[in-house]
C-alpha cells in the first residue's frame, strides 16, 4: 500500500510541471500586459514609469528565464508579490479566501452524493418504473438547466419575492450584534444557495451513472448466486450489489473536482462571496499574473490530490488494483 | 455483382438506424427542436418583431405585454428579439467550437492510438495535463487575456475541450488496428496517413459523431456563462448569457428579463442532449459516451 501511495505522488510531480508550465505560457503569450492596465488606471504614467514597472517585474526578459525564476520562488512556497496597488503576497491573499472556497465545495460535494447514490441506485433497482422515468427525466432537466440562470431565478423566488434568504455575501449588516444562534443562522442563510446550486450542477452526472453502474452490477452472475441462496432483496441490494457499484463513483469524486472549483467562479461572482474564485475573476481582469498562477497552481493541486485521494479510496475498497 | 450487394448492405444499416431513433420519441424531439432552433437563427431578420438593438427610452423596462411578449430591458429594446438574434451567437459558437475540438482529439488520438509507444505515452499525458486545469479557469484566464469576442470564444472552447475526443478516439483506433482490414491495407502499402484516415477512422467515427452532439450543448452552456460573466460576446451584440446580465442587475424589479433568455439556453442545451444521446442508442447503445 505505502510503495503504491509514493509511486501515485511520484507520478503527480511530472503532471505539475506540466500544469505550470502550460500556464505559464499561455498567460505569457497571451497579448496585454500587466503594465497596460496599471497605465489605463494611472493615465499620467509616464513611458518612462511603464519602462521601469516592466523592469521591475522582469517583464523584459525572456518567457523561459521568468518561467525558471518564478519556479524558483516557487519551490520556496512563495509565489511573490501581487500586482495590484496593494502589492501584498500572493500567497497570502489566496490563504484568505481558500477556506470560503474549500468549505462551499466540500458541502457541495457531501450533497451530490447524498442526493446522488440514493436516487441512482433506486432507479436502476426499479428500471422502467414510473419513479424511474421521472428521473431520468428529470436528470435531463438537470443537465440542461444553466446553473447560474438557476441561481438567479432562486435570487427572484427567495431573495427578492418571499425574502426568505438574503441574496449576496457572506453575513448580514448588523451581524455583530446577533445572539450566537441568530449569528449562526445569518451564516447558514447565506451559504444555502450557493452550496445549493454547486451542488446543482454535479447532480444528474452521477446519479445517471451511479444507475448506469448499478444496473450493470444487478445483471452479474453473483447477483444471481445471492438470490438463490434465499437471501433477502434487501441484502442482495444493499449489501452486495451495492458496494460492488460505488467502486467506480469514487474515482468520480476526484473528477468532479475542477468543475466544481471552475463553477466557484460563477457563483462567488453571483452571489459576492469572497473566495477564490472571485480573487480569479478580479485578477484575470487586472492582468495580475502572480495571482493568476498561484491560483493555477493550488486549483491544480487541488485537482491531482483529488484523484489521489479517490485512487486510494479505490485501492483501499479494491484489492485488484493495488496489485498492479 | 458483388457491388450491388454491398450497396443494399450499406443502406440497410442507414436503415436499422433511422428505424431505431424513430421509435425514440425523445430523440425525435430533440432533432425537431434543433431543426426549428436553426430555422429561427437563419430567419431571425423576418421573425423577430423588433430590431434587436433598436433603443426606446420611453419604453423601458417594461413586463410583458402584447406589443414586447417577453418585455423590455433596461434600454427600451425588445427581449424577444434580443433572444431570437442571440439563438445565432450560440448555433455558432457551437457548431465552431465543437468542429475545433473535434478536429484536434481526431488528430491527436489516432497519432495515440496508432502509433502507440512514446508518441501515446507523451500524448496521453498531455491529456492528463489539461484535464487537471479547472478548465472554466483556463478559459477565463484566455479570453480575458485576448479581447474578448465571439472569435476567440470559439476557439478558446475548442481548444480546452478536446481531451474526451481524444480518448474516444485513441480507444477506437488500439482496437481496430489490430483487424484484418488494417493488416490488408499495409500488405497493400498503403501509407500510414491513408491506413489512419481512409480505412480507421471511418470506423471510428460514431462516438465522435455522439461526442460531437453532446459537445454542442456544453459549448453552448460555456458561451452563456462566459457572456454572463462580461468576457464573453460584447454588447451590444445580443447573446443569451449577456441579456441574462442585464437581468441580474434589474433582478429586484425585472424578472422577465432574467427569465426568458435562460429559458431558451434550457431548451438549446436540452435538444442536443437529446438528440445525441437518441444518436447514440441508435447506433449502438452499447457505446459509454
Amino acid at each position: 500500500m505505502i510503495t503504491y501511495l509514493l509511486k501515485r505522488l511520484l507520478e503527480m510531480i511530472p503532471t505539475l510541471f506540466g500544469i505550470t508550465i502550460i500556464s505559464f505560457f499561455i498567460i505569457q503569450l497571451a497579448p496585454g500586459k500587466p503594465t497596460d492596465v496599471l497605465a489605463d488606471l494611472n493615465p499620467k504614467m509616464t513611458p518612462e514609469a511603464r519602462e521601469r514597472l516592466t523592469k521591475y517585474y522582469n517583464l523584459d526578459k525572456p518567457i523561459h528565464v521568468q518561467y525558471l525564476m518564478w519556479l524558483k520562488r516557487v519551490a520556496k512556497l512563495d509565489f511573490g508579490d501581487s500586482f495590484s496597488t496593494d502589492r501584498r503576497p500572493v500567497w497570502t491573499k489566496i490563504k484568505e479566501r481558500l477556506s470560503i472556497t474549500i468549505l462551499i465545495n466540500s458541502l457541495a460535494l457531501v450533497l451530490i452524493f447524498a442526493i446522488a447514490i440514493p436516487i441512482g441506485v433506486s432507479s436502476a433497482v426499479h428500471q422502467y418504473s414510473l419513479y424511474d422515468k421521472i428521473t431520468t427525466m428529470l436528470v435531463f432537466i438537470g443537465f440542461a438547466i444553466p446553473t447560474f440562470w438557476l441561481a438567479l431565478l432562486l435570487m427572484i423566488l427567495f431573495g427578492v419575492n418571499l425574502h426568505w434568504l438574503p441574496v449576496s455575501g457572506l453575513k448580514s449588516l448588523g451581524y455583530e450584534n446577533l445572539s450566537i444562534m441568530g449569528k449562526i443562522w445569518d451564516s447558514v442563510s447565506h451559504l444555502i444557495l450557493p452550496v445549493t446550486l454547486e451542488a446543482f450542477g454535479g447532480l444528474a452526472g452521477i446519479s445517471r451513472y451511479m444507475r448506469s453502474n448499478m444496473l450493470e452490477v444487478i445483471r452479474q452472475d453473483y447477483i444471481t448466486t445471492a438470490r438463490a441462496k434465499g437471501l433477502s432483496e434487501r441484502k442482495v441490494i444493499y449489501k452486495h450489489a451495492l458496494r460492488n457499484a460505488l467502486l467506480p463513483v469514487i474515482t468520480l469524486l476526484g473528477l468532479s473536482i475542477p468543475g466544481l472549483i471552475g463553477g466557484s467562479v460563477i457563483f462567488e461572482n453571483i452571489f459576492g462571496i469572497p473566495g477564490m474564485g472571485q480573487l480569479f475573476y478580479q485578477s484575470v481582469m487586472m492582468r495580475d499574473y502572480p495571482v493568476i498562477m498561484g491560483i493555477l497552481t493550488i486549483g491544480a493541486i487541488l485537482t491531482l490530490l483529488g484523484n489521489m485521494l479517490a485512487d486510494i479510496g479505490y485501492a483501499l475498497t479494491d484489492p485488484r488494483i493495488r496489485a498492479r | 455483382m458483388t457491388v450491388s450487394s454491398q450497396q443494399s448492405e450499406v443502406r440497410s444499416l442507414k436503415y436499422i438506424f433511422w428505424r431505431r431513433f424513430k421509435k425514440n420519441r425523445l430523440a425525435v424531439f430533440g432533432g425537431v427542436i434543433v431543426f426549428i432552433l436553426f430555422t429561427v437563427a437563419i430567419l431571425a431578420p423576418f421573425i423577430a418583431p423588433h430590431g434587436p438593438d433598436v433603443i426606446d427610452v420611453k419604453h423601458v423596462l417594461e413586463p410583458p405585454s402584447l406589443q414586447h411578449p417577453f418585455g423590455t430591458d433596461d434600454l427600451g429594446r425588445d427581449i424577444l428579439s434580443r433572444v431570437i438574434y442571440g439563438s445565432r451567437i450560440s448555433l455558432a459558437v457551437g457548431f465552431v467550437a465543437v468542429g475545433i475540438a473535434t478536429i484536434a482529439g481526431i488528430i491527436f488520438g489516432a497519432l495515440s492510438g496508432y502509433y502507440g509507444r512514446w508518441t501515446d505515452t507523451v500524448i496521453m499525458r498531455f491529456v492528463d495535463i489539461m484535464l487537471a486545469i479547472p478548465t472554466f479557469f483556463l478559459i477565463l484566464a484566455v479570453i480575458a487575456m485576448l479581447e474578448p469576442g465571439i472569435w476567440n470564444i470559439m476557439i478558446v472552447i475548442g481548444l480546452t475541450s478536446w481531451m474526451g475526443v481524444a480518448r474516444l478516439v485513441r480507444a477506437e483506433f488500439l482496437s481496430l488496428k489490430e483487424r484484418e482490414f488494417v493488416l490488408a491495407a499495409r500488405a497493400l502499402g498503403a501509407s500510414d496517413f491513408r491506413i489512419i484516415f481512409r480505412h480507421i477512422l471511418p470506423n471510428a467515427m460514431s462516438p465522435v459523431l455522439v461526442s460531437a452532439v453532446l459537445g454542442i450543448a456544453g459549448a453552448v452552456l460555456v458561451e452563456s456563462a462566459l457572456s454572463f460573466l462580461g468576457i464573453g460576446v460584447q454588447p451590444p451584440t445580443a447573446s443569451w448569457g449577456n441579456i441574462l446580465t442585464i437581468g441580474k442587475d434589474n433582478i429586484e424589479i425585472a424578472w422577465w428579463i432574467s427569465v426568458f433568455p435562460g429559458i431558451a439556453i434550457f431548451i438549446t442545451v436540452l435538444a442536443y442532449n437529446l438528440l445525441g444521446e437518441g444518436i447514440r442508442d441508435s447506433i449502438d447503445p452499447r457505446l459509454k459516451i
